[in-house]
């Protein structure tokens, strides 16, 4: 392996198409700082989300310099950084991007990228770096970021010299936004960005790489031959995964389930793909899924998986997922099928792509499902429907966290983007706010990374400066980046935080409860700020509520407040639990359900 | 089941630790791993042996598949092909044994190619198989020190691992 890099343009089959439309027009001259900012605009970046430092300087000032092409968002972490972008990403569908320093400032942003990896989110990460000359000798402020980013990205790329830095930036755009996306790194070091040396720039128009072509379309048999089995399924169930959204799949999904008439499930990360309220959604699947769901897919003879990834979360046991099903996968990426579940008809293409053509196919053949075994499939269902497994006590005298969400699904009438920090009340999110629209959702599902809701709150709230935004966290969480809330002031963000305040890592303990007989271990967090001096002192609106019929008044002063940041420290019973449950090893059919359920209602 | 990996990669300084790392990353075997440029200066070919049952070597192919600087994969067990590897093994030849030995290095069609008094280095080429098998007939006490290339391959008949 030769140790220098190769001229990037070098390995490309066809040189990149050129942007600009007059030949004849010398191309301008820019340093590297400026050819990095300039390839940003004319990427259409909006907001660049950053903290600057040494090895960034020349990029700042390159920046400060354009200051009214693209917007810079000053972050207090740069974990802040990259989770503002990705929440961005996920609620826009367009690529976040974050500018930070070397060193410390790229390993603080190391957590935000395994984030946006995990759940597949579209970021471009620019890292400043020591100058060439010096990179390997350990010096101020160098960490190799490639190689500690390396198994958290998509790609990642060390540019190391100047004439290769619009290329570089746009396949990096190009890796990010395509086939599956995720996070790509573009590390920089400082001599690249040199303002003093010149040379003409000319930002690519498109890019083609002889290593890199995502499927474009499912294959045409393949998908007849799955809508064939669909067909033929007499306990059918369609479990739809976070692929969905991402893929802007929304429309064909419902056009197909509603052409069926079969039921759906989501996971985490799917959730608004298809509306929540509608009949034939069956609720959340998995650890903390609905009984129904669960029970669907424990029955079901034909498994219709669409941008969804079998996760540990979401199977259960893998000896006991699905025993009877045939299974169909529909998946951008490859390797996601076959992974941990075999499947039996595979189909490799964007997931809205395979949708339009199995409509097709349906339509072509202009059958339908088999309606008397659908009515017995759905008699089943409804049957499980009525154990009510998201019972909790609606009388109770201290807030129970679900009431908390269900209020906050009556305030907001449903149309909200609620972003998430990790732990219970994240599930209490998904299970009692029925989103009805992609986007909507916005939580670390793969990853599990307490600290992201706040931060991501904020892209969203800049994306869509009007609508309703808020962040629905825990005590835990909100503290892991809680410095946020000072960019919330610099930008005058009307976020609204809900924080269920149960004085403990609920989720840990919960597991401790169940798992290790009680045995509290460092669950409890023993000495909390008062949130609403804290908010207050940030210069927030600041509010506590910790009576059950106070909560609702609150909520709508909160949100009334269209153009405050406000801070609801909502106090809620801290001993309840996320049910209904699969413990790890466990089988869809083994759902722990509430306690005040008798046990006729087990399975 | 072992499985010869061939790939055609990106000529540039991550791809092999991007390789490496996916092994350790994910758990995977690798036997062994070589790599060298081609007559096309942009692209490396590597070739790496590991093995696992049929649905981990198709996961690994997917992995490697889907990194961004792998341009072309083939699975050379997948079809008739050439495994050559090449070992330099270094004997005590004393006198007593260096009758027998140079009957071993004739036998294998191996070649001596570095004598002394006490000693023969031997370089033999060949499937890892062989070379095993070499390592086998040699007393275990005579074996100072053995290098090993790790294996390469190219599939039989006119069709080549190109882009």
């Amino acid at each position: 392996m030769r140790s220098a890099s190769v001229d990037q343009s070098q390995t490309d089959q066809q040189p990149p198409a050129r942007a600009s439309a007059a030949p004849d027009v010398a191309p301008p001259l820019l340093s590297g700082a400026e050819i990095t900012i300039q390839a940003l605009i004319d990427e259409g970046v909006e907001f660049v989300f950053g903290y600057p430092g040494g090895a960034v300087l020349h990029i700042y000032d390159a920046l400060f310099k354009r200051g009214d092409a693209i917007k810079h968002i000053l972050v207090r972490h740069e974990q802040g950084a990259t989770h503002a972008a990705d929440g961005y990403a996920r609620a826009t569908g367009k690529v976040g991007v974050c500018l930070v320093t070397s060193g410390p400032g790229a390993t603080n942003a190391v957590t935000g990228i395994a984030t946006a990896h995990l759940d597949s989110i579209p970021m471009v990460v620019i890292t400043g770096q020591v100058p060439t000359p010096v990179i390997g000798s350990d010096a101020f402020q160098e960490v190799d970021t490639v190689g500690i980013t390396r198994p958290c990205v998509k790609h990642n790329f060390l540019v190391k010299r100047v004439e290769d830095l619009a290329l570089t930036i746009k396949k990096a755009f190009y890796i990010a936004s395509s086939g599956r996306p995720g996070p790509v790194v573009v590390d920089i070091p400082k001599d690249v960005t040199d303002p003093n040396i010149k040379i003409p720039y000319e930002y690519p128009a498109a890019v083609h790489m002889r290593s890199y072509s995502p499927a474009l379309r499912g294959h045409h048999g393949q998908i007849k031959k799955a809508v064939e089995k669909m067909l033929a399924a007499k306990r059918p169930v369609i479990y739809t995964g976070g692929g969905v959204v991402l893929g802007d799949a929304s429309a064909q999904l419902s056009a197909l389930v509603r052409a069926l008439g079969y039921p759906i499930t989501s996971t985490l990360m799917g959730l608004g793909a298809y509306p929540m309220t509608d009949k034939l959604f069956l609720g959340m699947l998995g650890m903390h899924g609905t009984y129904e769901a669960n029970m669907a897919m424990h029955e079901t003879d034909c498994l219709i998986a669409i941008g969804a990834r079998f996760d540990d979360r979401v199977t259960g046991k893998i000896e006991h997922f699905c025993p009877h099903a045939e299974i169909i996968h529909v998946d951008v990426d490859p390797s996601s099928i076959s992974k941990t579940v075999k499947v039996h008809v595979p189909i490799v293409g964007p997931v809205q792509s395979v949708l339009t053509d199995m409509l097709a196919v349906l339509a072509e053949l202009g059958r339908t499902p088999d309606q008397d075994a659908l009515a017995a499939w759905w008699q089943q269902i409804d049957a499980w429907k009525g154990i009510d497994c998201l019972r909790y006590d609606r009388t109770s005298q201290v807030i129970k966290p679900q009431f908390a969400v269900e209020t906050l699904y009556k305030v907001t009438n449903g149309e909200l983007f609620l972003t998430s920090d990790v732990g219970q009340h994240q599930m209490f999110a998904a299970q009692f706010y029925p989103f009805d629209k992609p986007r909507r959702w916005i939580n670390s599902g793969g990853l599990g990374t307490m600290g992201f809701g706040l931060p991501a709150a904020m892209g969203v709230q800049l994306a869509y400066p009007d609508a309703p935004v808020a962040c629905i966290s825990g005590e835990a969480s909100i503290l892991m980046c809680i410095q946020e809330m000072a960019t919330c002031k610099q930008y005058g963000l009307p976020i609204k935080v809900i924080l269920l305040n149960n004085g403990y890592m609920g989720m840990v303990r919960q597991w401790q409860e169940f798992f290790y007989e009680s045995r509290y271990a460092h669950s409890y967090v023993d000495a909390l700020p008062d949130f609403v001096q804290l908010a207050e002192s940030f210069g927030h609106v600041g509010m506590r509520v910790e009576q059950p019929d106070e909560l609702e008044s609150a909520m709508r002063e909160a949100f009334a407040m269209r153009d405050r940041f406000v801070f609801l420290d909502v106090i809620v019973d801290p001993t309840e639990n996320v049910y209904p449950m699969i413990a790890a090893g466990k089988g869809h059919h083994e759902m722990e359900l509430p306690p005040t359920m008798s046990e006729r209602e087990l399975a | 089941m072992r499985h010869i990996l061939s790939m055609l990669v990106e000529n540039e300084s991550g791809a092999l630790s991007r390789i490496a790392g996916l092994f350790s990353a994910r758990g995977y075997n690798i036997e062994s791993l070589t790599v060298a440029p081609t007559d096309e200066p942009t692209l490396s070919r590597m070739t790496l042996v590991t093995w696992g049952n049929d649905d981990i070597v198709e996961q690994i192919k997917k992995q490697l598949n889907k990194l961004i600087d792998v341009v072309k994969l083939q699975d050379l067990s997948e079809g008739e092909h050439i495994e050559r590897e090449m070992m330099l093994i270094k004997l005590r030849a004393a006198r007593p044994d260096r009758d027998e030995l140079m009957r071993l290095v004739d036998i294998f069609r191996a070649k001596i190619i570095d004598v002394t008094d006490l000693s023969f280095v031997v370089e033999l080429t060949g499937a890892s198989k062989k070379l095993d098998a070499f390592i086998k007939a040699v007393p275990e006490a005579l074996i100072t020190e053995v290098v090993r290339s790790g294996a390469t391959g190219i599939s039989r008949g006119e069709k080549g691992l190109t882009v």
